[in-house]
């Protein structure tokens, strides 16, 4: 193993100018002679849009434009496309109406966008927006799902009947329906995956800038994917050529999903821009973002286990209505259907699953892909189920799980909803958590507490995700619009030195560091002398950026094609210059070698070659640079346990986590610090979502009451414990790294063992996130009563 | 517009602002520091941390004319003159207390002065210490980590 290489706790790259105040996001790009934009977004949840007077605000001071959706639909531009084509069950296609980046007809959720003005500074902008007159015809709501499905609900929109999107499923019905009749034991739940905002430090920003003289435009945004937006852009939004089109995402601070988006913000700034001749600027407050931002997560769902007398589980059902929002996000459709229900067998040999869901529009703002998107769902509902189970069977809980484990020798393992599983060791990762987390001598600490007058409780959850999206071919045969593959471009220097363009993009991934690990590993040259390029249009590849824990599965084995293909082409150089035959010369530790002799040439002296080829085999060409593009050959299926251990105060039904264990097997790992730092902020979002967070809405006025860092609460450092985190890997069998992906796994492993501790501890059967000291102490309360 | 002059970063800076000027706004907006982030528009994220005569403050709750006469220290001057790290920044990169690096200027700035007062602060109270700094991405795990090295070295 090199120093720098795989497996390293490397010390990141990105580190320095991040602490000492010099990266550089969006909003501390200024452009020269750029103007401001602020929104003028809707107050109400459902309104008919009756005029807008925009007199007041084209005389105050420095307002420059004031465009409206009427503007939008005049330029015939705006149209956010939905990237995923859904069909229910009867095989219609899902109602996808477009979403406008300015609404003209009517708005519909608290937020919507309806005019935008522009100034020459932000607060002119942003004071004008607000002198901007929008008379509306207020309309009832659809606020929560179930509101939406009712018979005689608002109507989000008008070809939508009864709020639905689509009606779809997966499974064998009957095969399942078969399994519940012969079951020795049934066991149901109801439950609410609650509604999250993702809230990324960084508030979204945009600058678009148009050249007259040339008729380029760039974007700079805060995207995880500058790619896909030029793409979107070119081909649907703003209908320019994506040769005169660059979008640039510089550091990014922090996505978790929120950031993948094409958003009516960025389109707007660059229509704008191009009217008028001039960059256009615009920065998201904190209080926008909570109503702009895509949400995650909504999903209220009933699941049903079918089990044998021994446990063994026959059959699982699952029917979930889940919300969309006001307008299809762009990944929207995939997030509950093919993201979620293909993850319904778990670490499990249930051989029968059917799952229904329907995805219903309401008056609120967009839901898509939040870090896990759809997975976290999926564990969730199982997790509690088992859980559920064990209790009413009468079996321990980690007994139950280890009689249903899929076993290391039945991989590769086709689940009944569509995926195969390539490797995992189930048993394996749950034996280390519960060693780490001293499950057996949980017993004597819950003693002690009572003791305290505090009731403790513990809870596992074992999980299995899919990661690495996706093979094309598979997206495209399941309503995917793009291909999912990565791309990689190495330049090797004269001197030897490397640039790797990669098509994903880091906002705090470490991709500059982890790759270059990669790299240095791959062709023995030291990590200083590797640069990662990422998230400029005009530098890298098309590709398709950074989500679904894919940035190392798919871009990191697209480098390693193009590492191969630079010492393939290394290796002719090399043979030339030592007189050998191809076949005889091995590259090595950074040398190309004739086979068993000591005469070599340094990798330095290979790529010299390349570049001043006086000496230089026949018919090749100079240069050293190479490109790979990966398509993956199947999902990555990372697993693990979590162990959470909690102290409720019953007096006030206060929650405390006092321990957490995460054992995950992500594959093999590149850079443990950094596996071990996003495991962390994974568990904290679990955490979150656990016992913190809720996107709460009133149901009748589609108000979002918790709207801002004061209603809603994000995990601060007293919330959350320390961590004993831990990874055992099988190597995944399908890509050339044998890893993973690491991203989600925190945020899909953790809340179901939050919640099982929960109940663990107060006794009770059940209860929905979040957690909050009220739900407890009322959970309490009705438990006593009883 | 009335001026004001202020030492910023060890420099004397005079400039003329606006009554309503936030200190932050003229710290990224007129001087071009733009280490100090903006993370919210409730004072709850602590992005906009910076040092005021020694003490944490979020800039984005103090005018800039508040901070006139005063000694305003930002994550750009944190650093040694020749680029070596403070302690507590050096803390942060030893024990991967930043991902994306947009709470770390004001994680960096408070626990700076947290430090300095209590050097040897337990994880308790270094939890407690950083109720008004929120990060996202690390779980601040490894960021509590790195103030206790730091403190437990007894330096800011
Ligand atoms: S910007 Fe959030 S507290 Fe100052
Ligand atoms: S490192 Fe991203 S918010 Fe703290």
């Amino acid at each position: 193993m090199a120093q720098d290489g795989i497996g390293v706790a490397m010390k990141r790259k990105e580190d320095l100018r991040f602490l000492t105040g010099k990266g550089t996001y969006v909003d501390d790009i200024n452009r020269p002679g750029q103007a401001w934009a602020a929104f003028v977004r809707s107050p109400h949840a459902h309104a008919r849009i009756q005029a807008v007077r925009t007199e007041a605000a084209r005389k105050a001071p420095g307002v420059v434009a004031i465009l409206t959706g009427a503007d939008l639909a005049a330029d015939k531009v705006g149209i956010l496309p939905a990237g995923w084509l859904i069909h229910s069950k009867d095989g219609s296609p899902m109602v996808e109406p477009g979403h406008p980046a300015l609404v003209a007809d009517k708005v519909r959720h608290v937020g919507d966008q309806v005019a935008v003005v522009i100034a020459e500074t932000r607060d002119q902008a942003r004071e004008a927006a607000g002198l901007v007159e929008v008379e509306y015809e207020e309309l009832a709501a659809a606020v929560t799902v179930t509101q939406a499905v009712a018979p005689g609900a608002p109507l989000v929109h008008e070809q939508a009947k009864a709020n639905t999107c689509y009606d779809w499923h997966l499974g064998d019905q009957a095969a399942t329906d078969a399994a519940f009749a012969r079951a020795a034991k049934v066991v149901t739940l109801d439950l609410v995956n609650n509604r999250l905002v993702p809230n990324a430090m960084e508030p979204r920003s945009a600058i678009g800038e148009f050249d007259r003289a040339t008729g380029d435009l760039t974007l700079w945004t805060t995207s995880q994917n500058p790619h896909l937006i030029r793409l979107l852009l070119a081909a649907f939004t703003l209908g320019v050529p994506e040769h005169k089109l660059r979008v640039v995402a510089p550091d990014v601070g922090g996505g978790f999903g929120s950031k993948i988006f094409h958003y009516a913000e960025d389109f707007t700034v660059l229509w704008a821009a191009r009217k008028l001749g001039r960059p256009v600027k615009w920065t998201n407050t904190r209080t926008e973002a909570f109503q702009s931002d895509a949400h995650g997560r909504d999903h209220v769902t009933h699941v049903e286990l079918a089990l044998d007398k021994d446990g063994k589980f026959l059959g699982l059902r699952e029917r979930t209505l889940a919300n969309m929002g006001a307008y299809l996000s762009q990944f929207a459709p995939s997030v509950p259907t093919y993201l979620h229900a293909t993850l319904l067998a778990g670490c499990y040999t249930t051989p029968a699953i059917y799952s229904e869901v329907r995805a219903v529009f309401t008056n609120t703002v967009p839901v898509d892909a939040y870090r896990g998107a759809g997975r976290p769902e999926a564990s969730y509902l199982l997790e509690r189920i088992v859980d559920v189970a064990a209790r009413e069977l009468g079996i321990d809980r980690v007994e139950i799980r280890r009689r249903n484990f899929i076993q290391p020798s039945q991989f590769p393992y086709q689940t009944p909803v569509a995926l195969q599983y390539d490797s995992g060791d189930y048993g394996a990762t749950l034996d280390e958590a519960l060693k780490r987390s001293d499950w057996a001598g949980f017993e004597k600490r819950r003693a002690e507490a009572k003791a305290r007058g505090k009731l403790r409780g513990i809870g596992l959850s074992t999980y299995v995700e899919a990661c690495g999206i996706a093979p094309s071919a598979v997206v495209g045969a399941l309503g995917g619009r793009v291909g999912l593959w990565e791309s990689a471009h190495v330049r090797v220097h004269p001197t030897g030195t490397v640039t790797l363009f990669t098509g994903t993009h880091s906002h705090g991934q470490s991709h500059e560091t982890t790759f270059a690990q990669l790299i240095a590993e791959k062709l023995g040259i030291p990590f200083d002398n590797v640069e990662v390029v990422h998230g400029d249009t005009a530098k890298s590849a098309f590709a398709m950026g950074t989500y679904g824990s894919r940035s190392l599965a798919v871009g990191g084995s697209a480098i390693v094609q193009a590492v191969d293909k630079i010492v393939a082409k290394g290796r002719k150089i090399a043979a030339h210059l030592l007189e050998a035959g191809e076949g005889d010369v091995e590259f090595r530790d950074g040398k190309f070698t004739v086979k068993g002799t000591d005469r070599a040439k340094t990798f330095g002296e290979v790529a010299l070659t390349a570049y001043i080829p006086h000496n230089y085999p026949a018919g090749l060409e100079p240069g050293l640079e190479e490109g790979a593009v990966y398509d993956p050959k199947n999902f990555t299926f990372p697993a693990g346990c979590h162990v959470c251990e909690v102290e409720v105060d019953p007096d006030t039904g206060t929650v405390q986590v006092v321990g957490f264990t995460a054992v995950d097997d992500v594959g093999i790992v590149i850079n443990p610090m950094v596996v071990e730092g996003q495991v962390h902020g994974g568990v904290a979002q679990g955490i979150g979502q656990a016992l913190l967070e809720e996107a709460l809405y009133d149901d009748k006025s589609g108000q979002l009451l918790s709207g801002s860092f004061l209603g809603y609460n994000l995990p601060r450092a007293a919330d959350l414990p320390s961590f004993r985190v831990g990874t055992h890997a099988t190597a995944c069998t399908h890509n050339p790294l044998g890893v993973k992906g690491v991203g989600e796994v925190g945020a899909i492993g953790s809340p179901p063992a939050i919640i099982n501790a929960v109940c663990d501890a107060i006794g009770v059967r059940h209860l929905d996130m979040p957690a909050t000291p009220e739900r407890v102490w009322r959970a309490l309360r009705a438990a006593k009563k009883a | 517009m009335p001026a004001i002059s202020l030492k910023l970063n060890g420099r004397s800076v005079t400039a003329e602002v606006e009554a309503r000027t936030l200190l932050v706004e003229l710290l990224r907006e007129r001087l071009g520091l733009t280490g100090t982030h903006v993370g919210c528009d409730t004072s709850q994220c602590g992005a906009c941390t910076v040092h005021v005569d020694g003490r944490s403050v979020k800039s984005c709750t103090m005018l800039a004319l508040e901070a006139d006469g005063h000694e305003v220290t930002t994550i750009e001057g944190l650093a040694a003159a020749d680029g070596t790290l403070s302690p507590v920044q050096a803390a942060f990169r030893e024990h991967h207390g930043l991902q994306c690096g947009f709470c770390t200027p004001g994680m960096v700035m408070s626990a700076t002065e947290l430090v300095r007062r209590n050097p040897g602060a337990s994880e308790h109270q270094i939890r407690e210490w950083l109720e008004g700094n929120l990060c996202r991405c690390t779980g601040y795990h490894n960021i509590v980590k790195a103030v206790q090295a730091a403190a437990q070295a007894g330096r800011g």
